[in-house]
This record gives structure tokens, sequence and C-alpha cells, in this order.
């Protein structure tokens, strides 16, 4: 059983996504509400067994999968955020008389994915978890199927998923016919013989690619706006937290364990996407007139922040990173639920900017939760949004990369710009139609949560959170 | 010395504003008014008391609080001679500017109180903190309430200035940034007494004394980055142009001091040519400009620009007599300023517009309200017996030591300064009174005296006996001095020791004797 101990989150959340299954199909309508809360228990129950074992017992499975404090940071902020996004669809998916059950089922496996991608050290179960959390994003995306927007969304997320899964299928058998191995130890060894031969980088650019995609970063970002903007806002919620956490973690830790070597090779890949993600993120954003959309590409333009601490390719690097998703994951799942909450009178979702007009006029405290998520986007001090970026550019100067951080902290003045329009249209606008009154107390209280952790009071936890990254980033090197 | 009481004061300062922030938004709007009003007299009060304890003989760094929050940064607080002025005045202008929106304001009056008080809190964080990126937090912060001000409060182009405000702003400090992390990584320390001795390589103080100017310029603002500050003034509501151009302004000024000349002394002395010359320009392009508006708070805001010249004239001439004055102006300005955005509030309360050729002739009607406007004016002339007088002469005799030009275009500053100034008082208080709605106009109210007269007795104050403001930053600036010693500039006065024709002052004396 031992050999076992080290998994028991990803354990209890695969059979007892498996149960949960069983579970909505007998139950029905009626069991929606029970599967729904006993997904959530799952998650914070696979987050608690995270503790011993699962954070320091080494590489597992013949150096399959690796339970290490890395690992165990992404899941950490995995599974409370694949958490948040169950609890968010409440009430949600019961208007459209949909099956609304099966929706916290497919995200317990989705999780499960995620949990495969940060921890595996091999590129075989790299894309099996890969794989695990996308199928289960592909019908997440859709789930809305009497909606024209919501199916459109599954099948280009689905389209451009899967030529993003061949092009980094086709990096790792590169990979593996150049190296003779898939772990990331014999990656990083042949790499280390001298001048990588041109297949290996051909099939460095390729699984490069592949993870680009998946995180959303530039060149690679098309598809996000569109399906953000097209999925039912609960998932938008889910794929703009957990699936980016775990898709940045797993280009970190493919970097850094599998491509340690070839630095040189790959740094400027992923600054070119930084810089891209950006400057990208931050331009498109100009004129949406959806919110969904613009915070589609918000999340385009984190991304490329994060980047730049990758970019950096050292300890400190990978540790503002780690810090940079945690507090990224808080901001924008803030930031999703008052979006959730949009609703014209009648109760039908609104995703347009104009309609927050004069927001604070009519609901105060909505408005100022929605105003802070927005300044931390921002990254203006003294909300807590700032600090995670002064640690990637910190690492960039460190390393070295001054005009990098240069480029990166003026791509956030002009990102600034959009954040600063919501504000400006929630405070100095005239009111608008008022919305419809949501009661929901859980995801209020997940909304208050947030907003207390990115404000002013979030720098107290500066101090433990860093710690935990260093210690996290340390188990790569 | 230090904590006297025993009490964390300057935390104080800062927490105190932050409640009663945080207080408004959940009362009435006449709660709100009193409770900030509360909040203001009270950081007054400790403020006022922090002035007495201080001692100017005692440690550079007094009320000295370290708590360490972890991740290399602490919370640690501490204050010179030189942030003690400042924050007193911050303090003073916050409870007149609380007043000046008493009844001026009556749009969501908690949300605007509130903004007040995060704004009041911030700034003096900005003039405590001792730790590189605490500055940068409260620095950049100040920001966020400040464009809500704008932006809710203001005047009919209030998005666009709001805007401009910010992004401005924001784009100036994050260069700020880098160069503080780049900073931090090379010294190991955030610091911001271990910085200021600290002797960074003369190619690396190139850069970086450009990235912090990037931020300070626009602050102040420098001309030609000053392009925002009309825009943000003309459409603050009153008591947002004080603050601004009361506090907001000043941490520029208190940046140059604090951060750019004791941390890149030579890379101060490598720019000194173009900050004289910028200064020179900007005191005399926008006094010009001045002369030329219509609207009565353009011309003030374009005044601020001129007279923040002074500062940044003072400040690079880099000895004592330069410091001290800009120092002076920077404080005198403060409070002369602010008491002209309050004096063209209280027209524009009565008429609502900011046309110059709207009014005329308000002696008659108003002899209280040209009173004190004539004392501001005066005052802002920089006539001596008011605080400008003390500020701006020494800081062009400083100016003199280092660079004449400098003072020829800092002088004719002056007499365009008295031109633009005294033609304004001219066509509004004197002349013909050619519009009936201006004539009737009621004299000040109570309140309005009670916000004005505070501010002339510290303007004569300042301007009678300016020791009590210069002996606490005495010591700072001589310890300044001395960092600056080494690259301190000759000057370009080419003085000879005089050759008196002494038979020709023989038959004077001889001839006067007669």
């Amino acid at each position: 059983m031992d050999r076992f101990a080290p998994l028991l989150p990803e354990i209890i959340l695969a059979i007892g996504g498996l149960v949960l299954m069983m579970l909505a199909a007998f139950t029905g309508r009626r069991g929606t509400a029970l599967v729904n809360w006993l997904a959530v228990a799952l998650l914070i129950a696979a987050t608690i067994a995270l503790i011993g074992p699962p954070s320091h017992a080494g590489p597992l499975f013949d150096g399959m999968v690796s339970a290490d404090l890395f690992a165990s940071f992404g899941k950490a902020v995995i599974f409370p955020s694949a958490a948040v996004a169950i609890i968010a669809a409440h009430g949600w998916f019961e208007r459209g008389r949909e099956h609304a059950s099966e929706y916290s089922v497919l995200i317990v496996f989705a999780a499960v994915g995620m949990a495969v991608m940060v921890s595996s050290t091999s590129l075989v179960s790299l894309y099996v978890g890969l794989e695990l959390n996308s199928l289960a994003g592909y019908v997440l995306a859709s789930y809305d199927r009497r909606d024209e927007r919501s199916a459109e969304a599954g099948l280009k997320y689905f389209v451009l998923g899967a030529l993003a899964s061949g092009i980094l299928l086709y990096g790792i058998s590169l990979l593996y016919g150049f190296t003779g191995t898939t772990s990331f130890t014999g990656v990083a060894a042949a790499f280390g013989r001298g001048a990588p031969s041109l297949g290996l980088l051909f099939g460095l650019v390729f699984v490069l690619s592949g993870l680009a995609f998946k995180a959303s970063a530039v060149p690679f970002h098309m598809w996000t706006p569109d399906v953000y903007e097209g999925a039912p806002t609960p998932v938008t919620t889910f794929f703009a937290s957990a699936p980016k956490v775990a898709s940045v973690l797993l280009a970190v830790r493919v970097c850094i364990e599998a491509l340690g070597p070839a630095t040189e090779a790959w740094r400027q890949i992923v600054i070119c996407a930084a810089l891209l993600s950006i400057f990208v993120g931050a331009i498109a954003a100009y004129g949406q007139t959806n919110i969904k959309r613009l915070l589609a590409y918000s999340s385009i333009n984190n991304v490329g922040f994060a980047l730049i601490g990758l970019a950096a390719g050292d300890r400190q690097g990978a540790s503002s990173v780690l810090f940079y998703m945690a507090v990224y994951v808080v901001m924008t799942v803030g930031a999703f639920l008052c979006v959730l909450w949009m609703r014209a009178e009648d109760g039908e979702p609104v995703e347009t900017i104009a309609s927050l007009s004069g927001l604070s006029q009519r609901q105060p405290g909505f408005a100022a939760a929605l105003a802070i998520f927005m300044f931390s986007l921002a990254g203006v001090p003294p909300l807590f949004g700032f600090w995670p970026k002064l640690l990637v550019f910190n690492a960039a100067v460190h390393a070295g990369y001054v005009t990098l951080a240069v480029a990166g902290i003026l791509g956030a003045v002009i990102g600034a710009y959009y954040y600063l329009k919501i504000v400006k249209v929630m405070y100095m606008d005239e009111p608008a139609a008022p919305y419809r009154r949501v009661r929901e107390p859980v995801q209020a209280a997940l909304v208050l949560f947030a907003a207390v952790i990115v404000s002013p009071l979030g720098y107290l936890l500066i101090g433990p959170l860093a710690t935990l990254t260093d210690r996290a980033a340390g188990s790569l090197f | 010395m230090g904590e006297v009481s025993g009490l964390p004061l300057l935390s104080l300062l800062i927490v105190i504003p932050l409640l009663a922030g945080a207080l408004c938004l959940f009362v009435k709007a006449e709660g709100a008014r009193w409770v900030a009003l509360v909040a203001s007299f009270l950081d007054l009060a400790i403020s006022a008391y922090m002035w007495i304890a201080f001692n100017p003989d005692g440690p550079q760094w007094q009320f000295v609080e370290n708590w360490p929050i972890g991740g290399g940064v602490s919370w640690a607080m501490g204050i010179d001679g030189i942030a003690l002025l400042l924050i007193v005045l911050t303090a003073f202008l916050m409870v007149i500017s609380i007043g000046a929106s008493w009844r001026s304001i009556e749009k969501r009056v908690p949300e605007y109180m509130a903004s007040f008080m995060l704004m009041e809190a911030l700034m003096i964080g900005a003039f405590t903190a001792q730790d590189l990126f605490l500055f940068y937090i409260f620095f950049e912060g100040g920001l966020i309430p400040m464009y809500l001000i704008i932006g809710i409060w203001g005047g009919a182009e209030r998005i666009k200035a709001s805007y401009k405000f910010f992004l401005y702003t924001f784009f100036g400090s994050v260069l700020m940034l880098i160069a503080m992390i780049y900073m931090v990584s090379v010294t190991g320390t955030t610091s911001i007494p271990a910085l200021m001795a600290y002797d960074f390589p003369r190619s690396a103080q190139t850069w970086l004394f450009l990235a912090f100017l990037a931020s300070f310029a626009v602050k102040l603002p420098m001309w030609p980055v000053h392009t925002w500050l009309p825009d943000a003034h003309v459409q603050a509501p009153t008591a947002g142009s004080v603050i601004l151009a009361g506090v907001l302004l000043k941490l520029g000024g208190y940046g140059f001091v604090r951060f750019s000349l004791p941390m890149f002394p030579e890379g101060s002395l490598q720019f000194l040519p173009m900050m004289f010359v910028l200064s020179g320009v900007a005191v005399v392009y926008t006094s010009l400009v001045a002369l030329a508006q219509t609207d009565m708070k353009k011309l003030i805001a374009y005044s601020s620009v001129a007279h923040m010249a002074f500062v940044t004239f003072g400040l690079f001439a880099m000895n004592r007599q330069g410091i001290e004055g800009a120092l002076m102006v920077m404080l005198g300005h403060g409070l002369v300023s602010g008491a002209l955005f309050l004096c063209v509030g209280v027209i524009y309360d009565r008429l609502h517009t900011r046309e110059i050729a709207r009014y005329g002739g308000l002696s008659d009607n108003m002899p209280g309200y040209a009173l004190l406007f004539m004392v501001f004016t005066m005052a802002s002339v920089g006539l001596p017996g008011t605080s400008n007088f003390v500020g701006e002469f020494l800081s062009l005799l400083g100016t003199y030591h280092a660079s004449t030009w400098g003072v020829i275009a800092g002088t004719t500053g002056i007499i365009l300064g008295a031109a633009y100034m005294l033609w304004l008082y001219w066509r509004i208080c004197f002349g013909t009174q050619r519009n009936a709605d201006a004539a009737a106009m009621p004299d000040l109210s109570v309140r309005e005296w009670w916000l004005l007269a505070p501010i002339a007795v510290a303007v004569f104050w300042m301007g009678i006996y300016p020791e009590s403001f210069l002996k606490p930053m005495r010591a700072d600036v001589g310890r300044l001095q001395v960092r600056l010693e080494r690259v301190a500039p000759g000057g370009d006065s080419k003085l000879s020791p005089g050759k008196p024709n002494l038979k020709v002052f023989d038959a004077h004396e001889h001839g006067a004797g007669h």
C-alpha cells in the first residue's frame, strides 16, 4: 500500500469521480445538489491529502510521475479552484433544463488530469494527463448544448485542441526518437551531451508550442477569446483558473527538468511568447465590449507575465511563476464570480461591459469587489496583484534580463487601460438597468474571501507564500 | 528620541484614516463628513505632536518602526525632518480639504470621503516608508483614489482627465520600479537609509537616475511632461485640486531629495545641465502660458509647474541654500496653491464658472474674499514676509552658486509670475462689475473663513519666522550636503577679487564729507 500512499489525492479523485458518475446517472436531476457538494468535498479531501507523502515521496513508477513539493503546490492551487468552479455553477445549469450533475463529475476528472500534468516527469504521463484534462474540457465547453455559442465553443476548442495535441505528440515523438527515452531526466541527459541536434531542437519547439496552446500563450491563443466567450460562465471560470495553472506549471517543469541543459534554446521562445502574450493581450482587449472576452485577453496577458518568470530560468524565476499563478487564480476567479452575477431582470446572464454602467450606485459592494479585482489584475499597488508582478520582474532582472523586464512592465501600463475602463464604467458612468439580485451566500463568501486576499491585507501572506514557492521551486533543481 | 509615548505614531497616522475611510462607506452622507473630519483632525493632532516632539539634533530617523512582513520586505517606518514637515502639511491640508468639500460635494459623499481618507493614508505612508518597495506601494497607491476623485466628482471632461492622470503617472513610475528591483538585487537590501549611503557604480547611476527621473519628473511635474497637470486640476473638484497641488506634487520633490540626490550623486551631476535647462524652460514657458489663460484653475495649474521649477533649481544646485530653499518652496507652494484653488472654489461654488472674464470688481461685494485672495496672490508672487519669498529667495541664492543662467531664467519667472498673478487679481477683484450675477455674490461664509484664514496664518508664519520650519530639516539638509559634497557643481560665476579704485573711492568719501 505504501507505493500508493503518495498518490492518495489522485486516487481519491479518480475513484470518487467514478462513484459520483454512477450516482449522477442513477439519481438524475434530483441528485444534482448532492453530487455537486460531494464533488466539492472530494476536491477538498484531495487537497488535505496532499499533506504527507504526496509532497515529498519523490519519483514514482520508474520516474513516470514525481510526488514532490512543486506538484503539491500546483495541486493545492488546482483542487480548490476546481471546487470553486463547481460552486460557481450552482443554480446555473438548472435554468436551461440541463442535466447538471455531470458537470461536477467532469471537473473532478479534469482535476485528476491536471494533477497528473503537474506531477508528470515523463513525456507519456505528461500527454496522458493533458488529454484527460482536455477531453473533460471539450465536453465542458459545450455543456450548454442548446446554446449555439456554447456548442461552437466546444467544437472550436476540440478542433484546435486536437491540432495542438498533434503538434505536441509530434514533438514528443521527435524527442523520443532522438533520445531513446521518454523520461525527463533521460531527455535532459541527451540535451546535456553537447549541442543539441536539429531533431532534438525540432522536438523542443513542437513540445513547447503544444504547451503554449494549452496555456493560451500568443501565438497559440486564438481559441481563447471565442471559447471563453462561448462557454457557460462557470466553465469559463474553470478554464481561466485551474487548467491555466496546470499548463503553466507543466511548462515550467518541462523547461527546467527535461530541457534544463538547453535553456539557451528555449529561453528565446519563452521570451517571445511572454512579450507577445503581454502586448497582444493588452492591445487586443481595447475594443472589447464583452466582459468574458475581455477577461480572456486578460488571461492571455497574465500568462505572458508568468512566462517572464520562467524566462529567468532559475530557481527564483520558477518560484516567482508559482507565486504569480497562485495570486492570479484568486484574482481571476474572483472576477469571474462577479461576472456570474451579471444577470438581467429575467435572470438571463448579461455579458456586455456597458451593462456594468453605474454599478457602484446600484450595488456598491459588488462594484467594489470587481474594482478591487480589476486594479489587482492591472498590478496597481497597493493591491496584492502588484506583488507577483514585482516578483517576476525581479527574477528577470536578477537573471540579467533588464530589457525584458522593462518591455514587460510597459505592457503592464498599456494593459492597465482596459482594467481602468471597467472601473470607469462602474464608477463614473450613469446607472444602467439594474441586475437581478443573486442570492448565493457561498459564492458571496468566496468573492469576499478573494477580495480580502488581493486587498493590501494579502501582503501579510508574502512571507509564508514566498517560503512555500521557494521550496516548491527548489524541488525542480 | 523616537517613540516618546511608546505608541507607533507613524502607523497610527496611516491606520486612522484607513479605518475612517472604511467606516465612511457604511454610514450616510452627514456621518461620513464627520467621520472624515474627526479622523483628519486626529491625524493633524498627532503630526503636530510629532513636530513638537521631533528632536532636530537627534538621530536622523526618528519615530522608527520596523516589523518584517516576509519575502524581504518590512513595514519599516521612520521620518527625518524633511518628511516630518511634509506630513504636517499633508495632515493640515487634508483637514482643509474635508472642510472645503463639506457642502460643495453633495453627490456620493461617503465614497468621496473614503477616497480622501485613503489618499491621506497613502500619502503619509509614502513620506514615512523606509522600505523601498513599501514606498513604491504607497507612492503608486495614491493613483487609485485620485483617479476616482477626478473621475467621479470632476468637471465635464473628467473622464479624459482621469485617464490621462492615471496612465501618465503610472507610466512614469513603472520605470522607477525596474530601477528599484535592480538596486535591491545589487545591494541585497530594501532599506532606504542603507541605500542612501550606498555608492552605485557610476555607469549604473546614469540609468538609475533616468529611471527615477521618469517617475518624479512626471509627478512634480517638470516641463515637458507636465501636460497632465492642467487637465487634472481643471477637472478635479476643489478639494481634489488642493490635495493634488498641495501634497501629490510634493511627492516628486520628496523623491528627488530622498532618492535621486543621495542615492545617485554622480548621476545627478551628470544630468545637472539638463535639469537646469528643463527648469529654466519650465519657469519661463509655463509662466507665459499662464499669462494667456482665461480659466482661473488652469492659470493656477500652470503657475504650479512654474513654481515647481524652483524646487528642481534649488535641489540640483546641491548646496545648503538651494536645498533648503527648494524644501521651503515645496511647503510654501503647498499652502499657497492650495489656498488659491480654494479661492477659485469659493467663487466657483457661487457662479459655477471658472472663466476669469465672468467676474470683476469683487472687492466691492466680497471685501473679505478680496482681502484673503490678495494675501495669497502676494504670497504666490513671493512678496517678502510670505512663505514663498523665503523659499524662492533661498533657492535662487543657491542656484546662483551653481549657474548664473539658471538664476536669470528663475528671476524672469518671478517677474512673469508677478505679472500673471497680479493681472488675475486685478481682473477678478478690481475693475468694474460687468455681470450682475457676479456682483450679487455674498462674501465669505464663516466656514470659508475657517478654511482660508488658517492657511493665511501659516503663510505669514513661514514668511516671518521660517526658523520653525528650517530647524527640523537643517541637520538632514546638512547630511544631504555632505553626501553631495564630492559632486557639488563649482558654479559658473567668474568671481574675481575686487580691485576697487581707491582713489575714486576716497574722493567719493571725501566728497560725501563736504
